[in-house]
């Protein structure tokens, strides 16, 4: 820090435009080599997921549960062929149009598992992170007591609790997606609750509660913004989880119904028996997808991981070239304090 | 034990070039540096947060972060240690130097004894059974001045006092004879009585082994008592390089100077704390303040005794009064602070604030007069939510208290407080990571002052900001002081701070108030022993005062 004229100076890089800032665009521009290229690459393969499910109904040659077109029935188990790109399932639906189908459950139900965990797992995070307490103890003694359950196990009894045999998309999705929710909002609870209680002993928490403010106060200006930090990263590597769960759950026959909407981990049950007579596409290709959207949403969240943590986060290595040189006395404070960077850099 | 003859070049620096690559670009941050340092000599490199000090002394060991790019030649011995190999580099570090960290309880392995630890260093520098590397830590524990060292070298790092754990980190450098020490603002987390005892300790390394010493910091008390030449850096240059001396007596660069008149004095204070005593004294009226016998324990765990950190502490504050609290870390300062400010529950005798007893006070009933209290914290870096502009944050008292209904209405109100703290009003729209320490510290005394209020409580306001931006901001607390007339009570383990700013200091120690009076009483006449030691232990930026003051300390200590 340059001695009194830096003190009083006002010269200070200009504020980034707005769309440098946007959470994920920043982080593009911010990496560099391997990390840059995972993130670029996770970043793809979840557009690509995410415009698949968008633009299903124009991609996909037939429906869902489409088993015949004006030319008759499709057949069963028949290989890859000009009239079915990835040949036909064992229930005679075609493979390449359940596949693209399948993107759209998945995304929805990462969708709705995604926003209803993450309102009640924040709120409550916070609250029982600031306030403490009995209500803390018990929110805390409940959630280990989830995490502690085998979360498919749990997935399976809630689906059954509350789908209740209905089958339909919204009923099966909804099953799925709040199984999911039962075992997110521990996630969020947690990592919500452990930012918060860091945070309350931060100085500038004391500082609002030495000005007088109330504890709702605290809690939403003061602590909830700086403690959400952390959740793209958790949200992207939960959307992962929600499309393994999902796809468990199918696999395991709890999943949605073919006539409702198509689903890979039901397509992937149903061609077991398929592997073994040498029949290799059903399987792959509903398997492929699951891995690639996994694969997307998991690259994705590491890279954002790495990026916030400075120590992890690799640079442009230096070539050596002066930085520009100062103009004024007023300049250099921006420029010199190397370690103070480091430090901002965490607090964005 | 050096293997280097008295005066003969333990480092050399030549052109020493360090860029590091950041997110916002290359950061210079040491831009053709040349030093060099003999054996037996104390070299100091003086600068401010940022001037590149620490960057430049750890280069000399190779230990940059792989964000740094070196140039230039760091020749120790016969290595160039820029470009030397990573398995050369292994066997210097250690042996051809070492380092002494800042915090000597993050320096040691808490798992580890101090032997073991010791140990490890000769283990990686050569063959040694195991009784023979004990016999030799035991041996540089009693030479570093650790007491009953064949014992205590089976102790934990916990085991130890604050500056003992100093010594053992220093024990840690010497075991191997390194020709050069590099020791990184090795008393800066200490306490000064301890800081004293430490530089005795690194004075002695010098007289007695020839070690060449590298002495980073930024107080110049320090570099008073210990260096023979002093390097002054500022932005990754080295403005002036002479020997302490004539440093001290006669400054050349402009910034030097400016560095040495922005060091507090002692006595500088009584002048004018006689003046506003002489003014206080037409107004009489109710202190604000009163604390008597007051108590506060930290709750023990099961089964044990609590920790009482503030042990029948008597004391007023009067309206426009400045109370100096001085005291070392653990002294129960910072304690009474927070439970005047309401932070921290008493737990006996009674402390009562505005009119309002605190012993079990409920917070509903102590929120309105929150109004009238501001609070400075130590840390402006922290004090302030990352994520609100300095206005909203400045307006946050308003809004609370209903004087305001939003921030964009209290601005013109927030603007007039950033005048008055001496900040441009565009200020107002930056977030605070954008401010350096001493404008955040500056916006930190707008937002305690939004309110008016009565009494400020500044806990340590300037310990974290380097010593010319603590000047300002203490002549500001001083000018508003006067302006708004608020009493406060300033915390500070800092006597020459105190000494500036305080009408009447107390001196706390280990949770009792030992001695309490003007700042000519207190500094002037000390009675009790501790002060009397405090004072002696403060360095003062005067080499040749400071050998002085160094033969009082010792007469005290022999005396205890």
């Amino acid at each position: 820090m340059a001695i009194d004229t830096a003190d009083q100076g006002v010269a200070l890089t200009p504020r980034r435009p707005l769309w440098t800032r946007i959470p994920v665009v920043h982080q593009v521009r911010q990496s560099v080599g391997l990390q840059r290229g995972m993130l670029v690459a996770g970043l793809i393969i979840v557009a690509i997921f995410v415009l698949t499910s968008i633009f299903a109904p124009l991609l996909a040659p037939f429906g869902y549960s489409q088993l015949s077109d004006a030319h008759g029935n499709f057949g069963a188990q028949k290989p890859p062929s000009g009239a079915h790109l990835l040949g036909t399932t064992v229930g005679g639906y075609d493979v390449l149009s359940r596949v693209i189908w399948g993107s759209q459950t998945a995304l929805f139900v990462i969708v709705v598992a995604i926003v209803l965990s993450i309102f009640a797992g924040v709120l409550l995070g916070v609250v029982s992170g600031y306030l403490g307490g009995w209500l803390d103890r018990i929110l805390v003694v409940v959630c280990d007591a989830i995490y502690a359950f085998p979360t498919l196990l749990l997935a399976i009894v809630m689906s059954i609790v509350i789908s209740g045999g209905r089958s339909n998309l919204v009923g099966g999705v909804f099953a799925a997606a709040i199984s999911i929710t039962v075992v997110f909002i521990p996630q969020y609870f947690r990592v919500i609750r452990a930012e918060t209680v860091r945070i309350k002993a931060e100085a500038f928490v004391e500082s609002a509660k030495v000005l007088g403010a109330s504890s709702g106060r605290i809690m939403f200006r003061h602590i909830l913004r700086n403690a959400t930090r952390t959740l793209p990263l958790i949200f992207t590597l939960n959307a992962s989880e929600a499309i393994l769960t999902l796809a468990g759950l199918g696999f395991l026959g709890f999943g949605i119904e073919p006539t409702s909407a198509a689903e890979w981990g039901y397509d992937l049950n149903k061609s077991i028996s398929d592997v073994t007579s040498g029949i290799w596409w059903t399987s792959v290709f509903p398997g492929l997808a699951i891995v690639l959207a996994v694969l997307g949403m998991t690259l994705v969240g590491e890279s954002l991981n790495d990026l916030a943590d400075p120590r992890l986060r690799t640079r442009r290595r230096a070539v050596g070239s002066p930085p520009p040189a100062p103009t004024s006395d007023t300049a250099p404070e921006a420029s010199t304090d190397v370690v103070g960077d480091l430090a901002l850099e965490v607090r964005e | 034990m050096s293997s280097l003859a008295r005066g003969e070049q333990a480092v050399g620096i030549t052109d020493l070039t360090i860029t590091f690559a950041t997110d916002g670009g290359d950061v210079r941050a040491v831009d053709g540096v040349t030093l060099s340092v003999n054996a037996g000599e104390v070299l100091a490199i003086v600068g401010e947060s940022g001037s590149g000090k620490t960057v430049t002394a750890k280069s000399i060991l190779g230990l940059l972060p792989e964000t740094a790019t070196a140039s230039g030649v760091v020749l120790l011995g016969q290595d160039n240690v820029v470009t030397v190999s990573k398995a050369r580099l292994r066997e210097i570090r250690g042996t051809g130097a070492a380092m002494v960290f800042q915090e000597p309880s993050t320096a040691l392995n808490p798992v580890y004894t101090v032997g073991w630890q010791i140990a490890e260093g000769l283990h990686a520098h050569g063959k040694y059974t195991r009784a023979e590397a004990k016999a030799k830590a035991i041996d540089i524990l009693e030479k570093v001045g650790i007491p009953d060292a064949a014992n205590r070298v089976n102790y934990y790092p916990h085991q130890f006092s604050g500056g003992q754990k100093q010594r053992v980190v220093i024990a840690m450098a010497l075991v191997l004879d390194p020709e050069l020490i590099v020791a990184d603002e090795p008393t800066t987390a200490l306490d000064v009585t301890v800081q004293a005892e430490i530089l005795d300790l690194l004075r002695r390394l010098r007289d007695e082994f020839d070690t060449a010493i590298v002495l980073i910091t930024h107080n110049m008390g320090v570099v008073a008592d210990l260096a023979d030449r002093v390097a002054v850096m500022f932005e990754g240059k080295v403005v002036e390089e002479a020997d302490a001396t004539s440093l001290f007596e006669n400054p050349q660069h402009p910034y030097t100077k400016k560095l040495l008149a922005a060091v507090p004095y002692l006595g500088s204070g009584t002048v004018r704390t006689q003046e506003r005593a002489a003014e206080r004294a037409l107004t009489t009226s109710e202190p604000l303040v009163v604390a008597k016998d007051l108590v506060i324990e930290y709750p023990g765990r099961l089964g044990r005794k609590g920790f009482r950190a503030v042990n029948s502490v008597s004391f007023e504050i009067g309206a426009r009064e400045v109370l100096g609290l001085v005291g070392e870390s653990g002294s129960g300062k910072t304690t009474i602070g927070r439970a005047i400010g309401g932070l921290t529950k008493i737990t006996g005798g009674s402390l009562t604030v505005l009119g309002q007893e605190m012993l079990g006070v409920h917070e509903r009933r102590f929120r309105p007069l929150r109004r009238d209290i501001g609070f400075v914290f130590q840390d402006p870096a922290t004090s302030f939510n990352p994520l609100l502009t300095i206005a909203e944050c400045v307006a946050e008292p308003l809004i609370v208290h209903g004087k305001s209904p939003n921030a964009r209405a209290a601005r013109s109100r927030v603007n007039e407080l950033l005048e008055a703290v001496q900040l441009p009003r565009a200020f107002g729209d930056r977030f605070p990571h954008e401010l350096s320490g001493g404008q955040r510290q500056r916006a930190s005394l707008a937002r305690a002052l939004a309110l008016q209020p009565k009494l400020l409580i500044a806990d340590e306001p300037t310990s974290a900001l380097d010593v010319s931006v603590q000047a300002k901001v203490l002549e500001l607390f001083a000018e508003l002081q006067k302006e708004f007339g608020f009493a406060a009570l300033f915390i500070s383990h800092d006597l020459a701070v105190v000494d500036i700013l305080a009408d009447r200091i107390a001196v706390l120690y280990q949770g009792r108030l030992v001695e309490e009076g003007t700042g000519a009483e207190v500094l002037g006449a000390p009675q009790h022993p501790y002060t009397k030691r405090l004072l002696a232990s403060l360095p003062v930026p005067n080499p040749a005062e400071q050998a002085l003051r160094r033969e009082e300390l010792r007469l005290l200590r022999s005396e205890e």
